[in-house]
Parts: C-alpha cells; structure tokens; sequence
C-alpha cells in the first residue's frame, strides 16, 4: 500500500438524468436550458397535492430479464456506471484495487411500497424472492461492484441528498491514502412514488407550481417556493493519478479536495447560518490546499427552498470571505430537478464538464434574484470563464454538509 | 398433463424468469448449472409453475428438483394427487 498520499483524478464520466439518458444529452440539455421538469399523468396524481416532478428523459436500456431482478435506482446507477466505464477506457484494474462507492438517498423504495402491496393483495408467496437485494440500500452499490468485479470493496454510504457526493468524497479518501487504485462512485435515485411525494409535501419542501411545470425549479429567485423532485443517476470513474497516466488514461481535471461536515442542528432544516455546510467548503478547499481566490466556479446544492438557499449563500461567504463573490455560481436544479441522492453525482458531472470546458451552464427561471444572496449566479445565457477550481456541494436531511473541489488537468 | 405439455410451461416460465432459450430446456439439465438459474430465481419458477400447474411445491421438495425431468415428473404426479 502505497503511504504518501496520492493524487486523484477523474477518468469517466456516466449519467442518466430528466434531461438525457446519457452524459452527452444531459450537458447539451444544460447548456441549452431545458427543463427536464413535466406534469405527471400517473393514475394516482390527483391522491397527492404536488403534480409535477422530473423523471428520466430515457428508460434504462436494459434487457427484461436483467431488469426484473433491479431495482429502478439499481437499473440506473448501472446504466451511468456502464457509461463511465467505458468512457474511462474500460481500465485494466486488478479487482482487488476496484472499488464501488454508489449511494442513495431512499434506496429502494418503489420496490419496497409495491412488494408491500403485493403483500397485502396476493400475500407472501407472492412477493418477489428478490425483493431484499432490490430494496437494500446498498443494492446499487452491490449491483455496480458485481458488474465490474470490484472485490477490493463495495460501500453505500447514506446521507438523504448529500448520499451520491459523500460516495465521491469517500472514494477520494479510499484513493487517496491508498486503499484503492480505481472507484466507480456517484449516487441513485427513484423515488416518484405518491409516499415520498406526500412526505416532501408535508414537510412543505416541495414547489406547488402544479400549472407551471418548467419554472417551478427556480434556485436563488425570490419566487422559489420549493424543490421539484427528479430521477437518475450519476457516476464517475476515479483513479490513482499514478494508475490513469500509467495506462494512459483521458484525464478530465483532479478530484483535488473533498469536505465532510454536519450541521448537528435540526434533523431537516439547515443552519440558518451556514456555518457547517462553510466547514464542509472549507475543508474541501483545505485538502485540495486550495485558497478561496483559487474558486473559479461552484455548482451549488440550491434546491430552490428558501431557507436553504439563502443558507448556501451565507456558508460560501463564511468560507470563502469575499471570494465567494468572484466565482461564477450555478444551480444545474433549475434544470433537473432535485435528485436526492443522485443529485451531487450528476452535478459533479456537470461541475468537472463546465470546469474542462470553461463555460457554466446558467442558472434557470431566475429572474430576481433574492435581495438577501449576493453571490454572482450566472442566469441568462452560459458564461465563459477562465480556467480554475470548482466546487461542487451537496446538502442533506440530517444536517450532512459535502463538498467537492475540482481543479483542472 | 402430459409430459410434452409440462415441459412447454416449464419451458415458457423458465424464459420469462431468467431468459432461458426454450430450446435449451430438456429433461436431462439441472436448473442451476446448465440454465443458470440461482436459487432466488428458481424461488419464481416454482411459484410460477404452481401456478400454471395447480399444484403445491413445498419448499423442502423444490430442494429435490435437480433437473428439469425432475420438475416435470414431480408437477405431472403432483397433478394427479391434486
């Protein structure tokens, strides 16, 4: 085992997203501003108060056989786990070196509020034999370590929305001192189910622009009124700098640093100060050895609430001081929706894309921006932006604080 | 039942539960080495085959079900103790 620590660095990029079924589709919907927000038709919409909600663009395209035995956030983080592979170049890896971090913020929750139905309805004879590996959580971090025979470790960690990006920060730890040479990690989602909707809705989390799908998602505007709740996966492939130049790898840029913090304030509403996402950003900053003036870009977690939004903002100034006020901030939700545990997995995607390709996607259905948030949130049009680090931060129930830093190849 | 009859619905079950080629099923294959059926998946097929049969496979006799011939021979006795 390697003892210094090593740096790490993105080698694959995989998504399946309410924009696209691919990485491809889901930036070009980016750059392009589309919403992957619609009304859903579901025969049991009208026993919910909430409407509207962001499904993937593509249905997984797995064979009927495969699927049966998978869970839909399984199905998913399979499809982006495929794509990122072989995007990374299908690496040769010892499988003792390979590793899958893939988390969720729900698991599997439709298999497991259909089984229970099928319970009650046919009884237990009926209920699938695979209903237990489908409704584990970490059921899509096993099904990704099967396929790709990862037997130096499989792990899901569980954080609500931060789940996906707390994989990546693991997997940057698990790499970096040493523990593992590659890691397919991200996060999954699929939760459009009336339960889950009624609860978001009864904690008053969620948008009631039932008549107004497209603009509903709308981070840092002052009509925000809650998040949309989407679907999909995302997942990277990360790697040893060491392993990916010695196969000759595609480098898109270095997972440089990566915070994890807790708020340990209010099982579900943030600290109003932002004083412990700050600490996740900060420490993200400090493991990248990054200062403030180094950020050039942030994804922000903005799930367009407004206590949560406004708390972001605080926590970048707390962390970044007056830098926070020279990066060029964006909230890709405004797009895609909310993906819970997927959602920091797909916005690392987006963040390392914009990072290599120096534009940033811009922020939609932000019209007036809050008084209270004086960050620069890039609205409009797509900015271009000079080449620099960027961070990417995650936020969940529980008071779970993430944050990425990215710095370019 | 026949036996031709039972190995047709063995033979339909087995494709919808684990992609089985309806060629491949004859009598003599085992149902996890030869047509990679696991045993969670074979948990289906006897549920299945319950079904479609009207009989009842106790959980401790599916253990004895090597072979599709097995099954077979075991649903058309079970059918006519039915």
């Amino acid at each position: 085992m390697t003892r210094s620590p090593r740096r790490v660095v993105v080698t694959g990029l995989g998504a399946t997203t309410p924009l696209g079924g691919d990485v491809a589709s889901t930036w070009e919907g980016l750059l392009a501003g589309r919403s992957g927000v619609r009304t859903l038709t579901e025969d049991w919409i009208e026993t919910v108060p909430v409407h509207i909600a962001a499904p993937l663009a593509a249905e997984p395209p797995l064979g009927r056989v495969e699927a049966r035995k998978l869970d839909r956030t399984q199905q998913m983080a399979l499809v982006a786990a495929r794509e990122a592979w072989a995007d990374a170049g299908s690496p040769e890896v010892d499988p003792l070196r390979l590793q899958a971090c893939v988390g969720s913020g729900i698991g599997g929750v439709l298999t497991l509020l259909s089984q229970h139905d099928v319970l009650r309805e046919q009884g237990s004879r009926k209920v699938t034999p695979h209903v237990v590996p489908m409704l584990m959580p970490n059921g899509p971090a096993a099904t990704v370590g099967l396929a790709f025979g990862a037997k130096g470790g499989v792990r899901a960690p569980v954080s609500a929305c931060a789940s996906g990006t707390e994989a990546i920060a693991l997997a940057y730890d698990l790499i970096k001192f040493g523990r593992a040479d590659v890691i397919i990690a991200g996060g999954t989602e699929a939760a459009i189910h009336p339960l889950p909707i009624a609860g978001f809705a009864q904690m008053q989390a969620l948008s009631r622009r039932n008549d107004d799908p497209t603009v509903a998602s709308r981070p840092f505007d002052k009509g925000r009124d809650g998040f949309v709740l989407g679907e999909g996966a995302g997942i990277l492939v990360l790697e040893s700098e060491e392993h990916a130049r010695a196969r000759g790898a595609r480098i898109y840029g270095y997972l440089a640093g990566a915070g994890i913090s807790a708020d340990a304030y209010h099982v579900a509403a943030p600290e109003p100060n932002g004083a412990g996402a700050a600490r996740a950003v900060a420490e993200a900053l400090e493991t990248g050895e990054l200062a403030p003036g180094d950020v050039a870009h942030v994804n922000a977690h903005a799930t367009s609430t407004p206590v949560g939004d406004l708390a972001e903002s605080k926590a970048l100034y707390l962390a970044l001081g007056s830098a926070a006020g020279e990066a060029a901030v964006t909230a890709t939700k405004s797009m895609t929706g909310h993906l819970l545990g997927a959602a920091g997995a797909v916005e690392a995607v987006a963040t390392v894309l914009a990072m290599q390709q120096c534009v940033v996607p811009a922020t939609r259905n932000l019209d007036a921006l809050d008084d209270e948030i004086e960050l620069d949130v890039v609205r409009i049009d797509n900015r271009k932006i000079s080449s620099g680090a960027a961070l990417s931060n995650s936020f969940g129930f529980g008071g779970h604080d993430v944050c990425l830093a990215f710095t370019p190849a | 039942m026949s036996q031709t009859d039972v190995l047709a619905g063995l033979a339909e079950i087995l494709e919808e539960v684990a992609g089985v080629d309806p060629t491949d099923v004859t009598p003599e294959k085992t149902f996890i080495d030869d047509l990679d059926v696991d045993s969670l998946s074979m948990v289906e097929v006897v549920v299945a085959a319950e079904e479609k049969f009207g009989v009842k496979i106790p959980d401790d006799d599916v253990k004895t079900l090597k072979t599709v011939g097995d099954a077979v021979s075991y649903i058309q006795k079970a059918g006519i103790a039915a």
